[in-house]
């Protein structure tokens, strides 16, 4: 166990130094997030005040187009070397090696969400530090569930030659449970009066569905990765 | 981290299809310990299709490849950590340093005394003076001397070379060359897949002509490896 977590640790090392260099995956994802609240703000929010109850959508929108973006793009440098090769040539556990790509890929969606909660709270009139504590976990818990399936998708996808279609054809309608649990927890969270029983009630299935993919990625990442 | 009971490498009838496209069929041979067996073919011939199979990324659609005296179904991260795989991408992170990349692939591949293996490889490399330049900034040259080191740092059994001699200069071709030689004298294993037919005359023990996949019957030892190929090609069915 002390050699996953090892693997996983020097993953995602390796992967925080390349995006402290390159810095492209944070600022292109941060901007592509921001570009989306404003375009929906734009439309949905007339005369200062906006249609009602929409900013948890637009939030989870945000999130999944972002994180996309993010998975295809931390794939892509993996393949313009042939990286992914190696990491998969290597004696290392495969599962730790997902689990490394996959925790590099949350930690950078949590970061542009730390961006993106507070623009929507701010253009969506959302009462975001109602409950903080719950939104942050509701929000972990659904990025999770996204970027789990969405790693091994990747993954899978780096030697597809139409991988950038493929992506979200195949990650959307597999993670639209994960999506309306963390739209309508987060909705539950956002109301003038938060309902938290309707929003633990979404959060326990969203941790549901987190074991189930997790599980389910871990003991298919190997097979799939070996063509 | 090599295990000296893995003295042969084979491989038994290997095919390898991708949808209905046959990329492979009928592959057979051996690699013993200190050969250096070539694989010689056109572009699409199947050679790096080949290789990967060897380095286990990809699984053969019919046939085995036997390690010693396991599969690699059966051998998995053992057989892995047995093979060093130089590819003709070079398997390294432009945004890391020399250094860093040689560290990151040591700690993956769990190594003792990192700081020390990764100082002796870049001693090999002939690039200490540039450990700590990032790999963007390198001449096609460097890395592929960086890619080298990074596939032998764990001192693997077999090593797998996909056209090791693209854009090196003859003094670096040269020094790739010696350091096979003196992996193989080390009893390493080591197939390669090359165009580089007057470097592979002097270098090979042993030619596979692969043409459209399969392998095709080598015309005699006794003749220069240019005339070998060529006659191979001509044999081959169109």
């Amino acid at each position: 166990m002390t050699a996953f977590f090892r693997i996983v640790w020097i993953v995602v090392k390796k992967d925080i130094t390349v995006e402290v260099r390159s810095f492209e995956l944070l600022s292109t994802t941060v901007f592509f997030a921001i570009t989306v609240v404003l375009m929906f703000s734009f439309s949905l929010v007339v005369e200062g005040r906006p249609v009602q109850e929409v900013a948890p959508a637009i939030l989870w929108i945000a999130i999944a187009f972002s994180g996309t973006l993010a998975l295809g793009r931390t794939f892509e440098r993996e393949r313009q070397n042939d990286t992914l090769r190696a990491l998969l040539l290597a004696p290392a556990d495969r599962p730790a090696i997902y689990v490394g790509k996959l925790v590099g890929i949350l930690l950078l969606l949590m970061l542009v969400e730390i961006v993106l909660v507070p623009l929507v709270g701010l253009f969506f009139n959302a009462p975001i530090f109602a409950e903080p504590v719950r939104l942050a976990i509701t929000l972990a818990a659904g990025s999770l569930g996204f970027c789990a399936v969405g790693t091994l998708f990747a993954a899978m996808l780096v030697r597809a030659r139409s991988r950038d279609v493929l992506l979200p054809i195949m990650l959307y309608p597999m993670t639209v449970p994960v999506m309306i649990a963390g739209v309508r927890g987060t909705a539950a969270l956002l109301q003038p009066t938060p309902d938290l029983a309707i929003a633990q009630f979404w959060l326990g299935l969203l941790g549901a569905f987190d074991v189930v993919f997790v599980i389910l990625a871990l003991w298919t990442f190997d097979p799939v990765m070996t063509d | 981290m090599s295990e000296p009971g893995f003295d042969r490498l084979s491989v038994a009838d290997v095919a390898r299809y991708f949808g209905r496209r046959k990329a492979l069929t009928h592959v057979t041979f051996t690699c013993d310990a200190g050969e250096i067996v070539g694989l010689l073919g056109p572009n699409g011939a199947g050679k790096s299709t080949l290789l990967n199979i060897l380095a286990t990324l990809l699984s053969p659609s019919k046939g085995t490849v036997t390690y010693g005296d396991r599969t690699s179904e059966h051998g998995g991260a053992d057989i892995r950590a047995s093979i060093g795989m130089l590819g003709h991408d070079l398997f390294l992170y432009p945004e890391l340093t020399a250094r860093e990349n040689l560290t990151f692939f040591a700690q993956l591949y769990g190594l003792s005394d990192v700081p020390g293996v990764v100082s002796h490889a870049l001693e090999q490399s002939g690039l200490s003076a540039r450990a700590d330049d990032y790999v963007s900034g390198f001449s096609r040259g460097m890395r592929q001397r960086v890619a080298l080191e990074r596939a032998l740092l764990h001192d693997p059994r077999l090593i797998l070379l996909d056209e090791p001699f693209t854009g090196l200069d003859q003094a670096s071709a040269a020094a790739l060359v010696s350091r096979l030689r003196n992996r193989q004298q080390a009893g390493c294993l080591i197939v390669l897949a090359t165009h580089d037919l007057d470097i592979a005359d002097a270098l090979l023990t042993k030619p596979i002509f692969l043409i459209n996949g399969r392998p095709v019957a080598d015309s005699g030892s006794g003749r220069a490896l240019r005339e070998r190929y060529q006659a191979a090609i001509a044999s081959a069915p169109a």
